[in-house]
Formats: structure tokens, sequence, C-alpha cells
């Protein structure tokens, strides 16, 4: 027996643009947001490399040419730079991580993992991804109309009553953005309450879905606070109300309270989901149960709830009062607890285990190291003292995209190139995806460890330009960002390449994990599942083994009739 | 009809729970009256704990709502749970933004009497035009014009 | 919400065999279908309840810091209509229970009528809003940044003719203030208008929402869809409307009685 590819599958059952754009298929509309994210992502990469462009020497190339671009004077010039931030920092945020790993890897996995049929509301999922679409068109809209220069925080004054570029817009974007991330998250959290099989207690679900389950918390609990946020300043701007702008007697402080008490949470909208990916990764290409799977899976949901009681450690210096501060910054360390004990977990699962170095894993790997950095020099700016010395400079600018790039995005990648057999069949070229990893993760270490030292030199962020001490770091960083850019390229290319030309066909089960996702074919059939499959300890590697002619993985113990379903039972739980 | 609620329970496969008229209709009952109530609290003066009173009574009757009407009491106690989680997390954020706002407003009036002399209303409010037909003065065209153009504004 | 395709399909008919009529195809059994839908909405809610946070902060910090102003800015308003409003809405609340109930037991007619006092009832509110709002608007107690404001700190509005009763009012209490003080009170008085402006049209704007789907079942209900086994979406809306009472039981006393 050799792998074939299924003749009828989730992407061949129905053809055409409309049983796409209307699809009620979680795995069809997981692949669009995939693919919906990673334009965004180019899009905001773009203005990632002109942001880097302009800081690569000091007065940079559109300050030293602004009459060629047609501008008077090297000020108008340098505004086009704000612009660039801006865009790059919420095309990122709201379009690219937010729905990354939950919406994208969550839509096309969770509900297999569960062994079910489809989320709960498929309509309701459908509409999430219609919502993104449109939000994505506003933010297109803003960005071809006047631009957007407040930063992606949208911090009033300036937002309400300065700025002349398209703030509504961007803030009706951010808002609709916003709703579609709070119905992915209802969707995902009654999936998760009620779709589980038989036999799947909550503690026998594979840790992806406990992270999902925690990110849902917050998108339900969170983003409609950003919402409000949004539309506050939207009406601010357009009515006056006066809530915020001093001019009217408002009270711009109470914005960032509103604006971080969302956007505070968000951050762990994007990292918890980026840690139960690695949790996944770790456990199946160390082929050994997770350690501690149950701290694991209480730390996402402590993180979620800490989330909640931290956000004032981004107001360190924005006139919030001192009793406030010191709180925040004593709640602060709290959240360094459960993340610490995920690291310590994946790291402990490594020890003694079968690891196999496929790509996804090089992704996992790497996202240790870069989250390790990302996470401590965390606690050097929730730590008020030298939060004072060091905010608003490059250090915070490295530190969240430690986070954020290093952390999320590269599980997103990881992610992507774990689920990439199973989504279309298909096995990519392990040598290309590989080199690009690696490309990668040298680029980012060379584009931010440099922000690091040029941030506490003091280095403010958001400047179109700096002085010229700082252009060793500066010329470092952008010579990273582009070899960054040249990783993740191939990574791409790599993705791409396995569509195209003789595919090499994915077995359903290539990485020997045994979370019921893999118990079906490569593509997954339409319904994924006729019967809800048998449940057991999701990482009970020893239910599968490798089948040289498959050249992949098959059950032990095969349920009658169906080569891919593993028999449960025999092995010991978690 | 109202009595065989409680046996209707279970012929219904658990989807839901039958509430008695008579109930509802008795929290409409004291709804109402805690409504009157309240009017009557809040026009009377309570030596300072004229708020309190009011969030009681007001905390009351959302409590009525959604044990009674909302079905809470019957209904999966999950339910309850997440739903006074987040009344607890909103209350999380009101009170650090109220401790804080509090601690710098000294600030914000200092400023306020710093820029006040910009205002308009630095000096005593005008006298409104006694009849706007006649009268004159720039405040007055303004107004006249706003008056002509209500609907359009609107 | 209502967009979850459990209970957008059919009429009651049989049930208890392999697939119920509107048992949609993703879920086993009808009870978990209704635990999904009544789950979902109530995590709906949550989200209602803190999407209100935000304002009810902008409230709260405003009217802590500067208490003085608050009891001015409310006698503006009128317990009346208040009062009369808050009455209104808990009637509508109470028939939309009582629609559950009629749904619960198939009784379609009475469920009929109940839904469509819940829609009169949403409706009279919104004209009790209309007649509130067009008086604010005459007499410009209106946010400051509005032209027609007499809070704007570029142009004040005068109000003139039948119009001046409050601005007299105010004129009088601010006359023999310091103009420092006479800015401050003005300028509160001002973000008070907006804050109530945005409270109100944002729970205004539930309301209408709220008689959009409660119209959209009553149509339902109509065609004779509901009964004992297929009542979701009107415990649903029900939910929902519920939580538009809540918020405005708390805006009532926050926003009218204050003194």
């Amino acid at each position: 027996m050799t792998t074939t590819t299924p003749d009828v599958h989730y992407l061949n059952h129905e053809k055409g643009f409309k049983s796409w754009f209307w699809t009620l298929d979680h795995k069809r509309l997981g692949v669009m947001y995939m693919w919906s994210v990673i334009a965004a992502f180019i899009l905001g990469g773009i203005f990632a490399l002109l942001v880097r462009m302009e800081l690569m020497e000091p007065n940079g190339y559109v300050l030293e040419n602004a009459a060629l671009y047609g501008f008077s004077d090297k000020l108008s010039a340098a505004d086009l730079y704000n612009h660039f931030f801006t865009l790059h920092g919420a095309i990122m945020v709201f379009l690219v991580i937010i729905p990354g790993i939950p919406a994208a890897l969550g839509n096309f996995a969770l509900p297999m993992m569960l062994g079910a049929k489809d989320v709960a509301y498929p309509k309701l999922n459908r509409f999430s991804y219609h919502l993104w679409l449109t939000g994505a068109i506003f933010f297109v809209m803003a960005l071809v109309t006047k631009g957007l220069d407040t930063g992606w925080t949208f911090y009033a004054p300036y937002s309400t009553s300065h700025s002349d570029s398209a703030v509504i817009w961007a803030t009706m974007g951010a808002f609709i953005l916003g709703f579609s991330s709070i119905f992915t998250g209802l969707n995902m959290l009654v999936t998760i309450h009620k779709m589980r099989p038989d036999g799947m207690t909550w503690f026998k679900m594979p840790l992806f879905i406990w992270a999902i389950y925690a990110t849902a918390v917050i998108q339900i609990l969170a983003t409609p606070v950003i919402g409000i946020a949004l539309l506050m300043l939207t009406v601010e701007r357009t009515l006056g109300v006066g809530i915020f702008d001093p001019a009217l007697g408002g009270d711009p402080v109470l914005f960032e309270h509103i604006f971080w008490f969302y956007s505070h949470p968000a951050v762990y909208v994007m990292i918890l989901p980026a840690m139960g990916v690695v949790s996944e990764l770790i456990a199946n290409f160390s082929r050994k149960p997770i350690f501690g799977y149950r701290s694991i899976a209480f730390s996402s949901v402590a993180i979620a709830i800490f989330s909640f009681i931290v956000w004032g450690h981004h107001m360190f210096v924005s006139g919030q009062s001192d009793i406030v501060n010191v709180v925040f910054s004593a709640l602060t360390f709290s959240v360094a607890v459960p993340s610490a004990i995920k690291v310590f977990n994946w790291v402990a699962t490594l020890y003694k285990g079968s690891i196999s170095l496929d790509t996804p894993m090089w992704y996992a790997l790497s996202v240790i190291w870069l989250f390790g950095i990302g996470g401590l020099t965390g606690l050097w700016l929730g730590t008020l003292g030298t939060d004072i010395h060091l905010h608003d400079t490059y250090f915070v600018v490295a530190h969240f995209h430690f986070v954020m790039v290093g952390s999320a995005i590269f599980s997103f990648i990881g992610g992507i190139f774990y689920w990439w057999p199973k989504m279309f069949g298909v096995m990519y070229s392990e040598g290309i995806s590989k080199l690009g990893c690696a490309i990668a993760f040298i680029g980012f270490n060379m584009t931010f460890l440099p922000q690091f030292v040029a941030g506490s030199h003091g280095m403010p962020r958001r400047y179109f330009d700096y002085d010229p001490q700082f252009e060793v770091y500066n010329y470092w960083s952008s010579i990273g960002a582009m070899v960054l850019g040249v990783g993740l390229s191939i990574a791409l290319y790599a993705l791409v390449r396995s569509l195209m030309g003789e595919r090499k066909p994915a077995p359903a089960n290539p990485w020997g994990a045994v979370t019921l996702d893999w118990q079906c074919t490569s593509p997954p059939p339409p319904h994924n599942f006729d019967h809800a499959p048998p449940v057991d300890g999701p990482y009970d590697h020893e239910l599968v083994r490798w089948n040289d002619e498959l050249n992949g993985y098959e059950p032990v113990d095969p349920v009658d009739g169906d080569p891919n379903l593993a028999r449960m039972g025999s092995a010991k739980t978690v | 009809m109202t009595e065989h609620a409680h046996d209707s329970h279970d012929d219904h496969h658990g989807l839901g729970h039958v509430l008695p008229v008579k109930l509802l209709a008795g929290v409409l009952g004291a709804l109402i009256f805690l409504t009157l109530l309240t009017v009557l609290t809040g026009t009377t003066y309570l030596y300072g704990f004229d708020l309190a009173v009011a969030l009681l009574i007001a905390t009351t009757k959302a409590t009525l709502v959604c044990v009674i009407f909302m079905h809470l009491k019957w209904d999966k106690g999950f339910h309850a749970f997440a739903f006074i989680g987040s009344v607890l997390f909103v209350g999380v954020f009101l009170a650090y933004t109220l401790t804080d706002t509090k601690q710098y407003q000294d600030q914000i009036r200092d400023y306020a009497a710093d820029t006040a002399i910009d205002s308009p209303f630095a000096q005593p409010l005008p006298d409104p035009p006694a009849d706007h037909h006649h009268a004159a003065g720039e405040e007055h065209a303004a107004g006249e014009e706003h008056a002509e153009g209500d609907e359009d504004n609107h | 919400m209502t967009t979850a395709s459990a209970d957008a399909h059919g009429h009651h008919g049989d049930h208890g065999h392999d697939h119920p009529e509107h048992l949609a195809h993703h879920f086993d059994t009808l009870e978990q279908q209704f635990d999904s839908c009544k789950l979902g909405m109530w995590a709906f809610l949550l989200t209602e309840v803190l999407f209100f946070s935000g304002l009810f902060v902008a409230y709260a910090t405003l009217r802590a810091n500067n208490p003085e102003i608050f009891s001015l800015a409310a006698s503006f308003l009128d317990t009346k209509w208040g009062a009369i409003n808050t009455v209104v809405l808990l009637v509508s609340s109470f028939t939309a229970a009582m629609s559950v109930r009629n749904a619960q037991l198939g009784e379609t007619s009475k469920l009929k009528r109940n839904l469509l006092i819940t829609l009169v009832c949403a409706g009279a509110f919104m004209c009790i809003k209309y007649v509130e709002y067009s008086h604010k608007y005459h007499v410009g107690l209106l946010p400051p940044g509005m032209e027609h404001s007499m809070f704007n700190p570029e142009t004040p509005y005068i109000p003139h003719g039948d119009h001046t009763g409050e601005y007299l009012e105010l004129q009088a209490h601010t006359a023999d203030m310091t103009p420092a003080e006479r800015v401050h009170t003005m300028t509160t008085l001002g973000r008070f208008f907006g804050v109530y402006f945005f409270l109100t049209g944002l729970h205004g704007v539930h309301v209408l929402i709220g008689m959009g789907v409660i119209g959209w079942v009553l149509m339902r209900a109509n065609r004779g869809e509901f009964g004992p086994d297929n009542f979701t979406a009107v415990d649903l809306v029900a939910l929902y409307w519920h939580l538009v009472d809540l918020v405005w039981i708390f805006l009532f006393p926050l926003l009218y009685l204050i003194h």
C-alpha cells in the first residue's frame, strides 16, 4: 500500500469561487483565513521593510531625497515614516497576528481534533471570515485615502482631534475585525464545550485546544472593550463628546485605560494559541507525552485570567498615578509564572525524547529560544524602575517583536508546516523549508538583538531619524530585516512549490501524532468523520507505528474498516 | 396551565424549564415596585447614601431579571458563573480606573485653571436674545440660522 | 448571534428518530444543539456586558471626580420620562419571558400576542427617547463638539425663543462663579451630555436591533414554526432583550436620579 490522495476530499468536492466564498466548511474557512492572513502579512511586511530602509542610516533614504518624492521639506517627508510604522503595526496586529492562529489554524484543526464534523455555528464562522474581509477592506481604504499616522494604538487626543489621516476608516476597520475575532472566539468556546466526543474529558483534550479555549475566553471578554474604545474614539472625532480630548475637558489617560484593558489581553490572544501549537509540536516530535500536561493546561487559563489585571504596565509614563503604577508592576510579575511553567515543561518534554527534527520542530525549537528572550526582557519592562528608563525605546520594540513575531508568527508558520500535509495532502521539501527557517531565525535575531542595545542606550521608538551613535545597531537591524524577509520568502516558496508540478502525496499521519485530526485522510473528507473516532490520551504515541510503505504512521491496532483510525483504550492515559 | 410547568420539564428533552405565569407576573410587579421605590429614594436626600441605595435597588432588579426572566436559576451553572465572572471583570476595570483618575485630578484641574482664560465660559453667560425676530448680535445670528436649520442638522 | 444555523430550520415535526427535522447535521442530539445555542448566547451576552463597560467606566470616572456637577446635570433630565421608559422596558421584558413560555408550551396565538406587545413596548421606548432627544437638541444640551451645543468651547450656542429655560437656569447658577469654576462647570456639563447621549444612544441602537430580531421571531411565529422542540430562537432573542433591559435598569438611576 502506498500513499495516495483520496479521490473526493474537502478541497475538490465542490468547485468554483462561490463554493469557497459561501462555504460553511470549517476547513475551507481555515484555509481561506490562512491565505488571507498571509497576504496581509506580506503587506505588513512591506511596511516593515520600508521602516527599516528609512532607519538604515541617519538621515535615511526618503528624508535625503524628500524633493524627489515631491515633498516640500524633510519634515513633511518624515510624516510618511509615521504612516509606514503605523500601517505596519496596525496591519500586523489586527489583520495578521490576532486572527492568525485562532482563526486560521484553529478553524482548520480544532473541530477535527475534537472528532467533530464542524464548529458549533458554521454560519457564524463564515460571518466572522466575511467580517475579517470587510475589516481588511476598511484598512485598505485607510491606506489608499489618507493613510494612517496615529500609531496602531490610536492615542487620544492626537487621533481624536489632530491627525488628518484616515483615522475613522482604520478604527472602524479594527472595530469590525474585533467582532470577527469575538465571533471566532465564541464559536471555539462553544465548540470546545459542547462538541467534544464521548470519552474526551477536559483533561484528554490536546493542549492546542486548551490554548484556543483560553484565547476564546479573552476574545469574548476583552475584545468588546476595544470595540467600545474605538467606537468612543470615532464618536469623539465626529461629534466631539469630550470624553478623551482635553480641549473639551476630557481625559486622554482614560482612553489609554480603556484601550489597554483590551490590548493587553490581546497580547495573549496572540501568544496563547502560539503556545498551544508549540505544545503540540514539542510533544509530537519528541514522541513523548508532554511533560506536565495539567500544568500547561492550567497555565493557559491562568494567563488568560491574569491578562485582565496587568494592563496598566503599558502606561507607566502616561501620567497614571503612582499607586496604580506600583500595583500594576507587582501584578505583572504574576504572568511570568504560568509563562515560565510552559517553557520549562517544553524543555522537560524534550529531555530523553525521541526527537525528530522535521521542519515544524525547527520552528518549535526556535520559539523556545525566541520566547525565552522575549519573555525575560518583559520582566525588565514590568519592573517599574527600569521601565521608566526603557519605556518607548527600541528595547520595548525588540521585546514585543520577540514575543509577537519570534513567538507568535514563528509558531504560526510552524503550525502551517505541521498541518500543511493535512490541509493539502502534499509533503513539502524538507530541505528548502529548513533552509527558510534557519535563515529567518538568523535574520530575526540579527534584526532585533541590536535593537535591545540601541533601546537600552536610549534610542526612542517611532522616531523618523536618530543620533549617529545608534547607526551601527540600526544598520545591522536593517540588514537583519532583509535576511528575515529572505528566510520567510523561502519558507513561502517551499509551501507553494509543494502544490506545484509533481506533488508528493502526504500520508494520513506523517508525524506520528495521535490527536484525532490525524485520524482521517489527508486532505480530510468533507465531513471529517463518519462517526466520532475513539478517544484516548492525546499524546499516547505508542498507538501508532511507522510504516515505510505509507511513508507515514499507521495505527498499531486499527478500527475495522478504517485503516486510519487507531483503536484506543489499550494505552495508559496521560 | 401554570401548574404543570414543573412536570413539563422532563417532557421536553430537558431542553428548557417552563416558568409559571404567576412567578413571571410576580417578578414584574416587584420590578415595577422597585422602580417606584428608586424614584422615591432618588428624589429624597439620603445623607450621601443616594448612589449606594440607587445601585442596591438597581442590582436587586437586575438580579431578579437574571435569575427569573433569564432562567439562570434553572439553567446550567456555568452560565451563571460566566455571567458573574464578566461582571467581576467589569468591577476590576472600574476599580483600577477610578483609583487612578482620582489620583491625577488635581493636575487636570490645574491645567484647566491655567487655560480657562481662553474659554468663552470665562465670562458670565450672555443673556439669550429676547426675541429672535428682532435682536441683534453674532451669537443670535448663529442661533437663528440653527433654528431654521434644525431638521437639517439633525 | 441568530446566524446560528442550528435554529434556522423548519416546522416542528416528529422527533426522537435518527435525525430530527430541525437538528443541524453537525450536532448529534437536539439537546446538544440547544445547549450549544444557549451557551453561545450567554457568551455573546458577556461580550455585551464588557462592550458597555467602557462607557460605564467613562461615566464613573467623570462622576466620581465631579459629583456636584452631575447633580446639576441630572436636573436637566426628566425623571418622569425616564421612569415611564423603565416601566415600558420592564413590561416588555415580562412579555418576552412570557413568549418563551408560550413557545415552550406551543401556544402559538399567545406567543404572537406577547411578541407583538414586546415589539410595541420597544417602539414606545424609542418614541419617548425621541421626545427627550429632540427637547435637548432644541435647548442646546448636546455634546460639546457639536455646533448646536451650548457647551461648545469655540462658539457656544445660545438658545432663544421658547427654548431658553435650561440656559437661563444655568446662567443664574454660574453667575457668581470664578472664571475657572464656570469653565469647569460648563465643560464638565458638556462631557456629561456627551456621555449621556453616547450611553443612551448605544442602548437605543441595541433596542432597534432588538426590534429587528423580535420582528423576525414574530414572523416565524406567524408561520407557526415554534413548539416544544423548537423554541431556541425565541429563547435566545428573549435573553438578548433581557440584557437590553438590564442595561437600562442601571442607566435610569445613574443618569436621571442624581442629586
